[in-house]
């Protein structure tokens, strides 16, 4: 099937996510799409999928229009999605999961039948009775990839489909993919990973600040690629300090674990001052050694000291009174109250052993963090009406001026670049005065560009420390992918 | 601009509920005029009668005080029933068991009644926090509970000498009874007793710490645990205050309405408080004008009753009516407004 | 224990199974009805008087399910379309209803009217034991043994039936795979309304129970209780029901000899179905019955993760 796309705009309020964007695809094509976060990615895939209707421009499918204002309708036309994070039920089987959506006509007969088809084809190992939640999100792409394949998918759009998986999922995905479009699908590879799109697609399309930048036949040279997603300036400096301060955190043979995930026999060493990234799969530990440094997460086994002093019996309250802060990857969720204004945020933050609150006080302080941090909202905006970045500023405006320890999750997901450079010009200031810093980040140039040491986990354990100005990106992709160097 | 467009929905919401209000009094053959005359006349026709409805005023507002603090911890708190009941139990055990003058006996009935209530709410509590059960179902659970053991009390231990009926326990003796106005049965001191309640629990969500941590739980207790709180003990703290309130209105109902014990101590106020505290949005200024038109309604029915022969439950469906329409009008109101905005609103792109 | 006091208990839980088996439907699709125990004595009300007047015991019922079916509307109305929180405006219907079915069943009081009649199958009605307790009972009880089991069957068994559950479980993937969650939603509320009707005018019409203020008052309340004691699983939720019925007819034989509890003995099977909920809900019981698996997936059940959340397409 030949898809194409005239002249698609969406505006978002002031904002406009997607400005005239025109392609096509057409069998057996792999086209990527390529561009930063924030540059309008998600947008278009919202707009293929049905989610969100667009407000001017053309979609044409096989030259028939399209007007997408339900997922029905795309389902209908044959356009099948596959989100990043797969739409899956966890407490239903396999083939439960495989069934909801499919004409009525079909049952459970059927279902098993093209499960085991469509799955021998492709090199799929899925176990129709089992529970969707046991299945890796590798697997359950599989699944979905299946179930679209049986509904008579004959555009598939896969929406940054390797951020979760492993090296050996991600060939096998590349090896489904290839097979796919050998078979005449029009495929759309949405992604911001450069090195995968040049190994994988024909064409691409890459998108900036919601234009198109450029679109081109591949392979095409990595620094042409790089400046029309960036723009002419290339990533900012970074100031790699010297400092070397004393031994602050001790982190022995520890052990942790969750239900998403397990840490085993870590041993890492934090200086004062120092930047750890940390590096790996999703699922791979790291969320869960963040989250038992914090004292979300019992340790189970081995030591965890501050100053020499065993912190890893303490709970969160406790580790916060040392001066430990921890930063979620939810912003929203887990990190500010919908419904709060920025005042009474700081109110909360400001430890205030008072009983009565001066909401003066209260006031003329969060004015003055709004303007240190350069946060876009009032004093009563609540955190709803703010974008992403600004939830960030606020998030790091509420934190006590000082922690020594601050433990982040993905620090600048979902930022646009300008707010992702004002955070780490932030996080250098704080380091400079002495605060360790412990990220995880699944951007691999953020990790190799602000840490000291970059510490790789596989599998539950860390597998690999690496002193990060000497890390080339390549490598750390390889390690992070269980491939040992050295 | 927003506000106007408030008022307005408001003042629709408020005629559609007098038309059914109209279309069920037609159907139950009452007379309209005499009604809506009784209406005022009903709750404030004689000296007694404004007294009357003060008296009942007072649980509302006390229950509704209640309730606005475990809302505001995120709680369905419908144990209040429970709590209302446990207060008076507490209350009728002081005032049968201790001796002295009133200013003592009715200081330690208010304590006394706090402390029941605050248990009991507790109780809903632990079951919510160690527990992880539903607090709407434990509070339903104690409400029985409640009920059963009132009842028990009222035959059993505490019922009147030779007389095993659920009319109620012996009249508490002089020291127990609230004073009251002459001639009246209304207690200025249960009135203050409410409106301290009410006015403590404004100060405490906006003006405190606590309060803010409170709300702060209720709005988000995962990220309120980022910020260094401990919801579990701010969650305790909400069902013992808010418990114990309701447990005032207890006390309040024993000591200065009923001045025995009876089954049916908490009137169905605890529930009824629920519709006021939804109608007044969590606010507690607002509680106070809607707490005593609900009272007034209550008292009319009374008169509904009595002089015209109407059923007693003509008040509560007014009542009912009221807050459905109010809810379902002001809802659509709200999502025509966030609609609006978001056409509006300056949003990144996701 | 003979075989009439089981037929006598099975004859008893039947309206209880109608509610709970309607509120397992709506639940099911991630809807919560909290206004169960309102809704019917609404429709016990509505279905008595409708069956007084025009002599049908037929109408009676279905009046009683229309009733609810329209209450459940507003429910799913006021949660889907007005985005009002579905426990506030349960709760609202609860004690409007309640008050609703006084004010106007006054005249219906204590009045004889007409009841379902017993109807013994024949054949079956000879089994020894099982004969006299299930079969020779009336259509409602026949009915309720059908939808137990055509229920069971349709979540569990069936295309539509995983679309249900898909609804109640991620309304954002039932979406994207081009399921209308809402429409879904509208639909299995306001049919698990009309079988909560059907329970609160079975209660009236069922042999000479007639109307009287409030005297099913509360079995709404145990019948939200029994839809989360039987895991949303409609055989378990009819055990849990028939346990119910058992626990009020031992607390009615108890009377005699214990003449002090007389009053409070009624009331007690109430606090302690909710509070065996409660107890089987506790962490630590929870935790201890998830070595025992058999037994563990007796006790526990899942709630839809979407329960109680509405969902915008927005």
């Amino acid at each position: 099937m030949s898809l194409e796309l005239r002249a698609i705009t969406k505006r978002f309020g002031s904002v406009v996510a997607n400005d005239t964007i025109s392609l096509s695809v057409g069998p057996g094509e792999i086209h990527g799409l390529l561009g930063e976060n924030g540059a309008g990615k998600s947008t278009l895939v919202k707009i293929l999928s049905g989610f969100v209707t667009r407000d001017q421009g053309e979609i044409e499918l096989d030259g028939s229009k399209l007007d997408l204002d339900s997922p029905n309708e795309a389902v209908a036309s044959g356009i099948g999605i596959l989100h990043q994070e797969p739409l899956v039920f966890l407490p239903f089987s396999v083939v439960d999961n495989f069934l909801i959506g499919s004409p009525k006509e079909y049952g459970h007969a059927e279902a098993y039948e093209a499960l085991s088809r469509i799955s021998k084809q492709f090199g799929f190992d899925l176990n129709p009775d089992v529970s969707a939640s046991n299945l890796s999100i590798g697997e359950r792409q599989q699944l979905e990839i299946a179930r679209l394949l049986w509904l008579g998918a004959r555009v598939l759009i896969l929406d940054e489909p390797t951020t979760a998986i492993s090296s050996i999922q991600r060939e096998k995905l590349f090896a489904t993919i290839r097979g796919l479009a050998d078979n005449g699908m029009s495929v759309i590879f949405v992604s911001h990973k450069l090195e995968e799109v040049q190994e994988i697609c024909d064409r691409v399309t890459i998108l900036r600040e919601g234009k198109i930048s450029a679109s081109v036949e591949l392979p095409s040279s990595v620094e042409y690629l790089v400046s029309k997603m960036f723009g002419t300036g290339a990533l900012p400096e970074v100031h790699r300090s010297q400092i070397s301060g004393s031994s602050l955190l001790e982190l022995v043979s520890a052990s942790a674990a969750e239900l998403t995930g397990q840490i085993t026999d870590a041993t890492l060493s934090i200086n004062q001052g120092q930047v750890i990234g940390l590096a790996g799969l999703e699922g791979a530990g790291q969320r869960t050694l963040l989250r038992a440094m914090a004292g979300f997460v019992p340790f189970s086994a081995g030591s965890f000291t501050l100053e020499n002093i065993e912190v890893g019996e303490l709970d969160y309250l406790e580790r916060l009174r040392l001066g430990f802060y921890y930063l979620p990857a939810d912003r929203q969720r887990e990190g500010l109250i919908d419904g709060l204004s920025i005042t009474e945020h700081v109110a909360l933050s400001m430890s205030d052993s008072s009983a009565v609150i001066d909401w003066n006080v209260a006031r003329s302080e969060a004015i003055r963090r709004i303007e240190k941090f350069s946060i876009k909202g009032t004093m009563e905006s609540t955190p709803e009406s703010l974008s992403g970045g600004n939830q960030q500023r606020l998030l790091l405006a509420l934190m006590p001026e000082a922690p020594s320890v601050l433990l982040m999750e993905h620090p600048t997901r979902g930022l646009d670049i300008e707010s992702a450079a004002w955070v780490w010009g932030y996080l250098q200031m704080l380091r400079e005065s002495g605060t360790s810093i412990i990220f995880s980040s699944s951007d691999l140039e953020e990790l190799t560009t602000y840490s000291d040491r970059i510490a790789v986990c596989f599998s539950g354990r860390i597998i690999s420390q690496i002193d990060a100005a000497q890390a080339t990106i390549e490598e750390l992709g390889l390690l992070i992918g269980g491939v040992p160097q050295r | 601009m927003n506000s106007v467009q408030q008022i307005k929905y408001f003042t629709g919401a408020i005629i559609i509920s007098l038309l059914i209000s109209i279309f069920f009094l037609w159907l139950i053959d009452a007379p309209l005029v005499d009604t809506a005359k009784l209406l005022v006349e009903g709750a404030f026709g004689t000296n007694q009668r404004i007294g009357d409805t003060f008296m009942i005023w007072v649980p509302l507002l006390l229950a509704s005080a209640s309730l606005v603090v475990t809302f505001s911890a995120g709680l369905w708190n419908i144990g209040v029933e429970g709590q209302i009941v446990a207060g008076a139990v507490a209350a009728s055990f002081i005032a049968r068991e201790v001796q002295g003058s009133t200013a003592v006996v009715l200081t330690l009935m208010v304590v006394g009644g706090f402390v029941g209530g605050a248990l009991w709410g507790l109780l809903v509590g632990v079951l919510r926090v160690k527990g992880g059960v539903n607090e709407i179902f434990g509070g339903i659970g104690l409400n029985f509970v409640a009920t059963g053991l009132i009842v028990y009390l009222v035959i059993g231990p505490w019922s009147r000498d030779g007389v095993a009926s659920t009319g109620g326990t012996e009249p508490f003796r002089d020291q127990a009874w609230f004073p009251t106005i002459d001639g009246l049965r209304a207690s200025p001191l249960a009135l203050a007793i409410a409106f301290l309640a009410l006015i403590s629990v404004m100060f405490l969500l906006s003006k405190t710490n606590f309060g803010l941590r409170l709300r702060a739980t209720g709005k988000n207790s995962l990220a309120a645990n980022r910020f260094g709180i401990a919801t579990s003990r701010y969650l305790l703290m909400a069902f013992i205050i808010g418990g114990g309130i309701a447990g005032l209105a207890g006390v309040t109902q024993a000591g200065a309405v009923y001045h025995r014990l009876v089954p049916s101590i908490s009137g169905g106020y605890g529930f009824l408080a629920i519709l006021i505290v939804l109608l007044a949005r969590f606010r507690g200024f607002w509680v106070i004008p809607i707490a005593l038109f609900f009272a007034t309604i209550a008292m009319a029915s009374f008169q509904w009753q009595l002089r015209l022969g109407l059923h007693s439950a003509l008040g509560g469906v007014i009542q009912g009516v009221l807050v459905l329409s109010v809810v379902l009008v002001m809802g659509y109101q709200e999502v025509r407004r966030h609609r609006e905005q978001i056409t509006t609103r300056d949003e990144t792109a996701p | 224990m003979n075989a009439a006091t089981f037929a006598i208990i099975v004859a008893s839980a039947t309206p209880l199974i109608f509610a709970a088996i309607g509120e397992t439907i709506t639940e099911k699709a991630g809807v919560v009805n909290l206004s169960l125990d309102g809704s019917m004595l609404l429709s016990a009300m509505t279905g008595f008087a409708i069956a007084y007047t025009s002599g049908s015991v037929e109408l009676g019922l279905l009046g009683g399910m229309g009733t609810s079916a329209f209450v459940a509307f507003i429910v799913a109305f006021g949660g889907i379309r007005l985005r009002l929180n579905q426990i506030a405006i349960g709760l609202i219907l609860t004690y409007f209803a309640t008050k609703l079915s006084a004010l106007l069943g006054g005249e219906f009081v204590r009045k004889p009217g007409p009841f379902v009649q017993k109807m013994s199958l024949p054949g079956l009605e000879d089994i020894p034991f099982f004969g006299e307790v299930l079969f020779q009972q009336n259509p409602l009880v026949y009915f309720s043994f059908f939808l137990i089991i055509v229920s069971f069957w349709f979540i569990f068994h069936t295309r539509r039936g995983l679309d249900l559950q898909a609804v109640g479980e991620r309304p954002e993937a039932a979406f994207a795979r081009g399921i209308s969650v809402n429409t879904h939603r509208y639909f299995y509320t306001i049919l698990g309304g009309a079988f909560v009707g059907l329970g609160g005018a079975a209660f009236s019409l069922d042999a000479k129970m007639g109307w009287s203020e409030g005297h099913i008052a509360n079995y709404g309340w145990i019948a939200l209780a029994i839809v989360i004691f039987g895991g949303w699983h409609p055989l378990r939720v009819a055990f849990g029901c028939y346990l119910f019925g058992a626990i009020q007819i031992i607390a009615l034989k108890m009377q005699p000899s214990l003449p002090d509890l007389a009053q409070v003995l009624p009331i007690a099977p109430f606090p302690l179905m909710i509070l065996t909920l409660v107890f089987l809900n506790m962490r630590v019981v929870q935790g201890f019955t998830m070595r025992f698996k058999g037994i563990g997936r007796l006790i526990r059940g899942t709630a839809p993760s979407a329960l109680g959340e509405s969902f915008w397409p927005d």
